[in-house]
């Protein structure tokens, strides 16, 4: 992997990845989430590498792991680009029928559709069925088009040009001041502005400051951490680098739950990535800018999440929560 | 106890306290539990009183302070599971091997823990069996599975 020393590397580094995957006629996108490997996808996703192979079809149809999208009591599940084609509850026995089937003959297998369980309608595509069509996916909207393991899926789409224009054209305060006008709010509870959290750590005195990542999320239900961070987290770490950038940061850290551990896994691959290609590290992409991220997993305790619990945890010892008459950045 | 492994856990994290969270949890990977031993060791490297270590040890639920059976048998409590009858399935499992919640059985096979949601709700209640999901479970199920999980047992112990 060649070290990427300015923003031009980066470009040139797209454009052939972007060049490479024309030769894709089909992409199958499988979930690989928590839910769906929970559901045994995994043996699907072998079943389908090993089939496409046999079939000598490894060199125009990708086969894609990625994260969550979000049905999981539907997994494990596919999409079928072109066509947005969507098929639920998969078994390693259906893959040679989708195969023969559905990708060299472009017909559709009623049984692997996703049928309303109200009104016994089959959807053929992802965006017909219900579920899917109210939502407005932000963050998440790229989990279906990124394996987690792979930063070139994510530099293909777009991934870092961010971070080398904050690099090359922005100061601290313009950045911070970007953020306010975009509104962009914290996903926990609380919803607290993050410019305000950027702008008080980059007034605070002190000469080290740290980007903290919580992802100690533990609320039944709540997947907003750890569907990002499984699903895409070169998409964190940018974020994570363009905050460590605007308050002047040079070391970060993710706290994520040990019981999640497909994000610690991608979450980790991610860091040993972005530092193959320069883009963690010494002088990133050739700027002034040095930054560096470490995982620590979580214990298993609740209460971690609360900021002043989890820094004490980050130092190795008992996470308890502190009075918080001195606020965290001040 | 292995010194080889717990000496490249600690490589590059000696006399750097705030690693103890990250030490121990190799630790426990590795062994499967932490055995006094390794916490004396890790105190002696990081730098940390022993009795701070064992604290630490004895917060974190992820620490077992014992050693853990062959299988691990772990039942999701969160809420999501909870609703769907989680309780019942403790109950299972706690009865049929005759064990309290964090024990382990006397021929070391089995260990039943409690974790508190694994984030795969819409597939509830989930039971994790060495690290592999079990989805919609009933106490029947289970019941079958950790008979299966015995008899596979028994015949590798009858082969060895």
């Amino acid at each position: 992997m060649p070290k990427l020393n300015n923003a031009n590397d980066l470009e040139s580094l797209r454009s052939e990845l972007q060049r490479a995957r024309k030769n894709f006629r089909t992409t199958l996108t499988l979930c690989g989430g928590t839910g769906c490997q929970a559901s045994q996808s995994r043996s699907v996703i072998d079943a389908l590498k090993k089939e496409v192979n046999k079939q000598g079809l490894d060199k125009s149809v990708y086969v894609r792991t990625s994260g969550c999208h979000g049905f999981c009591e539907q997994g494990p599940l596919m999409v079928i680009e072109p066509g947005n084609i969507f098929y639920c509850h998969i078994t390693p026995e259906d893959v040679s029928e989708i195969i023969t089937q559905t990708l060299l003959n472009n017909v559709i297998i009623e049984k692997l559709l996703y049928t309303d369980p109200i009104t016994g309608k089959k959807s053929q595509t992802e965006a017909e069925i219900p579920f899917y069509k109210a939502q407005d996916r932000q963050l998440l909207s790229q989990n279906r088009l990124v394996d987690p393991c792979s930063i070139e899926d994510f530099i293909a789409i777009g991934g870092y040009s961010a971070l080398t224009k904050v690099l090359a054209k922005m100061t601290p305060e313009k950045i911070i001041n970007e953020i306010k006008e975009s509104g962009l709010r914290g996903r926990g509870g609380g919803g607290f502005p993050t410019s305000r959290k950027w702008a008080d750590c980059k007034a605070a005195h002190g000469d080290e400051k740290y980007v903290i990542c919580n992802a100690d999320e533990g609320d039944p239900g709540a997947y907003m951490d750890r569907s990002i961070l499984e699903g895409n987290p070169h998409l964190v770490l940018e974020g994570i680098l363009i905050g460590a950038f605007a308050i002047g940061a040079a070391q970060g850290y993710i706290y994520v739950r040990k019981e999640y551990p497909l994000a610690v896994e991608h979450a980790r691959i991610a860091i040993k990535q972005a530092r193959e290609y320069g883009l963690l590290g010494e002088k990133i992409l050739g700027s002034k800018f040095s930054f560096d991220v470490e995982i620590a997993r979580g214990g298993g305790a609740f209460v971690c999440g609360e900021s002043t619990a989890l820094m004490a945890s980050l130092e190795g010892k008992v996470g308890e929560p502190r009075p918080k008459d001195v606020h965290t950045v001040e | 106890m292995s010194t080889a492994t717990l000496e490249s856990i600690l490589e590059g994290r000696r006399s750097q306290p705030q690693q103890l969270i990250e030490v121990l949890q190799d630790v426990q990977e590795s062994y499967g539990y932490v055995p006094e031993d390794a916490m004396r060791s890790v105190s002696k490297n990081l730098g940390v009183p022993l009795m701070e270590v064992y604290r630490i040890a004895n917060f974190y639920k992820t620490f077992s302070l014992k050693p853990r059976g062959k299988n691990v048998i772990t039942i999701c409590m969160g809420t999501a599971c909870h609703v769907r009858g989680a309780h019942l399935l403790l109950d299972q499992v706690l009865g049929q091997l005759g064990l309290v919640p964090g024990a382990t059985t006397e021929d070391g096979q089995f260990t039943v823990e409690r974790v508190n949601c694994l984030g795969a709700c819409a597939l509830g209640p989930v039971v994790v069996h060495n690290g592999d999901y079990h989805h919609h479970m009933t106490p029947n199920k289970l019941r079958k599975l950790i008979a299966s999980i015995r008899s596979t047992s028994m015949e590798e112990i009858a082969h060895a």
